[in-house]
């Protein structure tokens, strides 16, 4: 296991130096000109660009820039943004905010989709699993912002269940909307994968046994078909996790939350690479940790993937 | 548990030779009501496509006067007028066009991308493959409509179907090479793939007519699942406004411009989001109907 560890770690080395030398070439090895950018109309005395050129490093050439920033990376340094704040300080105040409704939007995935996924699986072939799969398909064909106007439409403007955007209040309250937008398709996905694991281990050898020796249905159905169809959901579930805060861009302009994807967008546009960088920096860190989690829960549960 | 007794194997007819794969799978197909809808809706959404002129008279650019501004239904126009006074039915029609072209597109380079790396990476083995998996590591790593919009903002004068394509298939290929490379490595030690060799077949010859064959289920199925994903993440970009140029009318810039008219002019918003939704749907049923028919485990 050890082995298996330490080789997982060591594969995450290369690909994180090649995936934030390659947003950090799309951000900073394209034409324009930041310094004008910073300016907008108004022109830019040449001394005050060379200044602040100096004061960013741009002056220097690109694989320095990338390296000095690694660098900074490494000591927990994100930088200064444009605007002159660290980075950090800009980090710090969306991503409470996007964890909150990634989490959120997790819990609704796991509960939703393993509930109706395993009463599916369970009865497969009837009314409710075909129900379930066309509920399913219709979850994963609408996209995103269409189901977030669709649900903004009918709950928040004409049943005014729940308000249309979020603003500045973050409760659990307003953000049911947007974390169920968030986690419509996943939900989907969750339902799919139980509704197959259920059906495939209700046929197993060992839930024949258990009902052969007289164990009670509901026990046969949480004891042995759930536990053992559960893996392959869990695995879903934490890639998920990564997949679901970067995600959130749409979901986040839609309902107008201070989180990272809608700051993440406003630094696009605006041409605000320092803050665009350590912003995707840290989504791809969050979404390589909970896959090498994943990985090594899995390694742990099934012997035969850390002899490969 | 399939406990059919001997009755079904005696059942079989021996003398004719057993169907392949592919007859297999296209008989399974057509017997799917699912199949038949998704295909009657994808072959009117390929229709439209290609001569929208059929569907629609008129450009979707002229005959918006601002007098019909928000104007209800009426003769000759079904689905009433839009903010600036044109034609809500020919803009959707004229719509579909961009949304399929990206799609498939985006497909075919993904296959060819994804397809190569991940032959060459399963066939080749040792340091190519150790590479070329973690060249797809780094490219995955990335959410891809996070890439697509850091690059697709640097590029806004060149944005067009061809810029498009290529930034979405330059983040979706890893995906493919994966499959293609675990099927190619399940079938390059198959015993049918060693006696090829024993009999001093050559290793190009080998690759074309055993190992591709066989890896192109699980290829051809993840293509076609894909394809919808393709099409909703066009209509993503064009949404947030950095992916076709407002000029090519795609319903996802259609969805971007009646998002404001979400509390006064709802069915604005509707009639584009119907048609991009009806059209992934399409391509998802599609998907899995294929894959059911493609994938041995996924008995019905």
């Amino acid at each position: 296991m050890g082995w298996y560890i330490g080789k997982r770690v060591l594969q995450m080395v290369p690909v994180f130096i090649g995936a934030t030398l390659l947003v950090y070439a799309m951000v900073f090895l394209v034409p324009g000109d930041p310094i004008q950018a910073m300016f907008g109309e108004r022109a830019v005395n040449p001394n005050v660009a060379a200044q602040i050129r100096q004061q960013y490093h741009l002056d220097q050439p690109f694989i320095n820039q990338y390296l000095i920033w690694l660098g900074g990376i490494f000591q927990g340094d994100f930088g200064t943004s444009f605007s002159g704040r660290p980075v950090i300080d800009e980090i710090a105040q969306v991503y409470p905010t996007t964890v909150r409704l990634a989490l959120m939007a997790l819990v609704l995935e796991a509960v939703l989709g393993v509930v109706l996924g395993a009463v599916a699986g369970l009865r497969r072939g009837r009314w409710f699993d075909s129900t379930a799969l066309v509920l399913s398909l219709l979850l994963i064909a609408v996209p995103t912002f269409v189901m977030g106007f669709l649900l903004q439409a009918v709950v928040g403007v004409k049943l005014k269940w729940l308000p249309v955007t979020v603003g500045a209040d973050v409760s659990l309250r307003s953000l049911l909307m947007p974390a169920f937008v968030l986690a419509s398709v996943s939900i989907a996905y969750v339902l799919r994968l139980t509704r197959t694991s259920v059906a495939e281990n209700a046929q197993a050898d060992f839930v024949r046994t258990a009902r052969a020796k007289g164990l009670g249905a509901g026990q046969v159905v949480r004891r042995h078909i759930l536990r053992n169809s559960l893996i392959p959901v869990v695995t879903f579930l934490g890639v998920d996790l990564g997949a679901l805060m970067g995600g959130a861009i749409v979901t986040e302009g839609i309902f107008n939350i201070p989180g990272v994807g809608n700051k993440l967008f406003q630094a696009i546009i605006r041409g605000q690479g320092p803050t665009v960088v350590s912003l995707v920096t840290i989504l791809v860190l969050v979404f390589m940790l909970t896959s090498l989690i994943v990985d090594l829960l899995y390694a742990a549960l099934d012997p035969r993937i850390r002899l490969v | 548990m399939d406990e059919s007794g001997l009755g079904q194997i005696d059942a079989l007819d021996e003398s004719v030779p057993p169907a392949s794969l592919w007859r297999e799978a296209g008989r399974k197909l057509v017997r799917r009501p699912s199949f038949i809808v998704a295909a009657v809706m994808i072959l009117i959404v390929v229709a439209v496509t290609c001569f929208p002129g059929l569907f629609a008279s008129g450009d979707p650019n002229s005959g918006c006067f601002l007098a019909s501004r928000f104007g209800g239904p009426s003769a000759g126009h079904p689905l009433g007028f839009d903010q600036q006074g044109c034609d809500i039915y020919t803009r959707i029609i004229h719509g579909a066009r961009p949304s399929v072209l990206v799609g498939a597109l985006t497909m075919l380079t993904v296959l060819l991308l994804g397809g190569t790396v991940g032959a060459l990476a399963g066939w080749r083995g040792g340091w190519l493959d150790a590479i070329l998996s973690r060249l797809g590591d780094i490219f995955y790593a990335i959410p891809t409509v996070l890439a697509a919009l850091v690059f697709l903002n640097s590029q806004k004068d060149r944005s067009g179907v061809v810029m498009v394509v290529l930034v979405i298939a330059a983040f979706a290929w890893p995906q493919m090479a994966r499959i293609t490379r675990g099927a190619v490595l399940a079938v390059k030690n198959a015993d049918f793939v060693t006696a090829a060799r024993a009999l001093g077949v050559s290793n190009r010859r080998i690759l074309v007519s055993h190992v591709l064959p066989n890896a192109a289920a699980p290829m051809i199925v993840t293509a076609t699942v894909s394809l919808g994903t393709y099409i909703v993440l066009e209509a993503t970009l064009s949404f947030l406004g950095l992916g076709l140029p407002l000029t090519m009318h795609s319903w996802g810039s259609q969805i971007s411009a009646a998002q404001g008219l979400i509390r006064t002019h709802p069915e604005q918003l509707l009639w584009p989001s119907a048609a991009l939704a009806l059209t992934v749907l399409a391509f998802i049923m599609l998907g899995d109907a294929v894959r059911d028919a493609l994938d041995p485990k996924a008995r019905r």
